[in-house]
């Protein structure tokens, strides 16, 4: 094998525990905020509280107002938030993957002007990766940047792109030159869109419930200014390894149906018989090792590794799981007949999961692509 | 990895490359290999890894102990290094001293203990036992007037009724009554203490035997040639592997897991989540892995001389012991439950 798999044990360190408590107390004292009936929402008022408590930006530099604390500090606060469905939307993707970015490939202008606002909770971000006929193939884009005098020039679609109807910036993969026969990865660049330039139209693409969260983004002749190119032209493939890392392998990987799972346990009760039990038994075990093997990732992460191969197998895994999560629950909570009101609140869990579950082994990397990249750790490509 | 752990899992790794390689066991047809084995593992310290150095141990953490089943896990070991080293516990917690060649062990619970009578007698049936065959002792916990206690009974005084596991090693019921214990002694810990335990150490065990399968799968599918080309640039095989390589992980990060928490347990059960956890995700990835391994072997690893059979059958022998999932999963299940929804959450953090 090319690689060894690795998988260390490591708990969380006594200072990410106590910032759970803070945590834990922040959630109960912004009860009104939480378990809305659709999905995280794009909460203004929620996110400039969590702002206040310094918990946007975490592990950022303190020169751009960030706290310097550790990725295993950063872990807890989004665990728990999820398990609480709490509305981090507004500023979710700039934290956890935007921002980074900014910090390693913008230029000091760029970094003064928006990781402050990202950190004050007043900024969202949007991800330009899929195109109508680029998805899982991402070195297929054809939207293009083209030089201009002051910068850079960009027309195409983007499609799928959440939250871009909300969105201040996007950080969006443009065509820069073509592919090279040596490298069908070449001649890709990031570059840094402000979402409110003349010349972007963001068209609402529904789910199937009628909920708004895609989008399609056209761009008409948007004009950037050059520092808005970030890291290296023609590079992007180069950036994009150890940013996969980061946003593989988080909580959000295997906890998004985690409501379905809670509700269970109230509608099995104190005493479930053997069959409810056992099965609530396994999903525990499934549970416990996905966030075992995800904070063994965020260990790495924080070691300055960049465990790829680990946080494919994290997020293969843990969508998996979590697709699995409420039809599972479903068939375990079939036979039960004691508490209507538990039955009503786990009905409606499952419902709002059951939703959404064909979607979560799709976004950030579909099942088969993250198996490409596995079957690559293992020297077989 | 320390650096003592390092010196551990080579010298382990050394012995079992040169004196336990499967392929070379399965060619010598005979049981002529296992004897210089054992003493190897014996001489290297490696059968009392964490027994006291006072009782002629060597003294190791726990988790040095595990990276040794581990590593013979990943040898698909054919001798009874697992049970020998929860026996070697269990005699060491209860003050006992180790005796002379290879120990089994049993871990029954609840009503299923035997009893130890005032007349010093036991009296019980318990397993099945594995490889009772190779023992000359068997360390069990017998329940008394006066609460459990470790006991150690000379295998040739005690009746089983032979039969073989999953791997074709021994496993048998073991019939105690009218057997005196060649030692006992009142121990600090419960049976289900020491079920635990064993079910931490089955873990690991197949933790290595997915890492050694995982290797062979990917080393074969390199070399075997079909239509044209190593089958490893086929994608549908390229996905059983990388499904392979994900039950691998989940399972090394579930037993090692558990052999940390352990490290700090006061006893076994202190850790229950995390054990329960592992036994559960081993026995669950084996069903898949085990038949993953076969397939992309085709019919060549379906036969009696190539090594393949020792890996699958060992994993599906070794989540066998010590509590089969749905027994922990029923557990696990209840504990969770009794907490509540509202709790549940905390209860994953706690643990």
């Amino acid at each position: 094998m090319s690689q060894a798999i690795q998988f260390d044990p490591i708990r969380l360190p006594d200072a990410a525990e106590d910032l759970r408590s803070e945590v834990r107390a922040f959630l109960a004292d912004n009860a009104e905020h939480l378990d809305r009936p659709s999905r995280r929402g794009f909460d203004h008022e929620f996110a400039r509280k969590v702002a206040a408590k310094g918990w946007i930006g975490l592990t950022w530099p303190k020169e751009y107002g960030g706290q310097e604390r550790s990725f295993l500090e950063r872990y807890v606060i989004t665990e728990e938030f999820l398990v609480a469905r709490a509305p981090s939307q507004v500023y979710f993707t700039a934290d956890r993957q935007s921002g980074p970015v900014i910090l390693k490939y913008g230029d000091e202008e760029l970094k003064r002007q928006v990781l402050p606002r990202i950190i004050a909770g007043e900024c969202t971000f949007a991800i330009g990766m899929s195109e109508p006929d680029s998805g899982s193939d991402l070195f297929a884009a054809k939207a293009k940047a083209e030089r201009t005098n002051e910068g850079w020039r960009l027309n195409g679609t983007k499609v799928w792109t959440t939250a871009a109807h909300e969105a201040d910036y996007m950080i969006g993969l443009f065509r820069t030159s073509p592919a090279t026969k040596e490298n069908r990865r070449h001649g890709l660049t990031q570059f840094l869109v402000d979402m409110k330039k003349p010349g972007i139209q963001t068209r609402p693409i529904l789910w199937p419930n009628g909920d708004h969260d895609f989008n399609e983004v056209v761009f008409e002749d948007v004009d950037l200014p050059a520092n808005h190119l970030l890291g290296e032209e023609d590079n992007a493939w180069m950036q994009a390894t150890a940013e996969l890392a980061y946003e593989r392998s988080g909580p959000e990987r295997f906890l998004e149906t985690i409501a379905v799972l809670i509700e269970l346990v109230n509608l099995v009760g104190p005493t479930p018989d053997s069959r409810a039990a056992e099965g609530l038994g396994r999903l525990v075990a499934q549970l416990f090792t996905l966030r075992r093997m995800s904070i063994s990732v965020a260990g790495m992460l924080a070691a300055g590794k960049e465990p790829v191969l680990e946080a494919s197998i994290v997020k293969d895994l843990g969508t998996v799981w979590m697709q699995k999560l409420p039809d599972i629950c479903r068939d375990l909570g079939a036979l039960i007949d004691r508490d209507l009101a538990a039955r009503q609140r786990f009905e409606a869990a499952l419902t709002s999961n059951m939703l959404i579950a064909p979607k979560l082994t799709i976004q950030g990397g579909t099942t088969e692509i993250l198996r490409g990249i596995i079957a690559r750790g293992l020297g077989l490509r | 990895m320390s650096e003592m752990t390092e010196i551990i899992v080579d010298t382990t790794r050394r012995i079992f490359e040169d004196l336990g390689d499967p392929q070379t066991i399965i060619n010598a047809k005979d049981d002529s290999w296992r004897a210089p084995l054992w003493a190897a593992l014996d001489d290297g310290g490696l059968t009392r890894a964490w027994a006291d150095e006072a009782a002629g141990g060597a003294g190791l953490s726990v988790s040095d102990t595990f990276e040794i089943i581990r590593v013979a896990g990943a040898h698909a070991v054919a001798v009874p290094l697992v049970p020998h080293l929860l026996a070697v516990w269990l005699c060491s917690r209860a003050g006992m001293a180790l005796p002379e060649g290879v120990m089994t062990v049993a871990a029954p619970t609840g009503d299923a203990l035997p009893t130890l009578a005032a007349d010093g007698t036991l009296k019980g049936l318990i397993g099945p036992v594995a490889h009772v065959d190779q023992a000359g002792h068997l360390a069990v916990m017998a329940a008394t007037a006066d609460g459990p206690v470790a006991v150690l009974v000379a295998v040739d005084a005690a009746m089983s009724d032979p039969g073989s596991d999953q791997a074709g090693d021994g496993l048998a019921m073991v019939r105690l009554d009218g057997v005196t214990p060649v030692a006992s002694a009142s121990v600090d810990v419960t049976a289900e203490d020491v079920q635990a335990l064993g079910a931490a150490m089955a873990a690991m065990a197949v933790a290595g035997a997915f890492e050694g399968a995982l290797k062979m799968c990917v080393a074969y599918s390199q070399d075997r040639v079909a239509f044209g080309r190593p089958i490893a640039k086929f994608q549908a095989v390229q996905h059983l592997l990388a499904r392979l390589a994900e039950e691998t992980a989940a399972v090394v990060a579930a037993a090692a897991s558990a052999a940390f928490a352990l490290e700090t347990a006061a006893r076994p059960m202190d850790a229950f989540v995390d054990i329960a956890t592992a036994k559960i995700r081993a026995g669950e990835a084996a069903s898949e892995g085990g038949l993953i391994a076969h397939q992309v072997h085709g019919a060549i690893g379906f036969t009696a001389d190539h090594p393949l059979h020792r890996y699958v059958q060992r994993m599906w022998s070794w989540r066998d012991q010590f509590g089969r999932e749905a027994v922990w999963a029923e557990q696990l299940g209840r504990h969770f439950a009794a907490q509540g929804g509202d709790a549940f959450w905390k209860t994953i953090t706690a643990a």
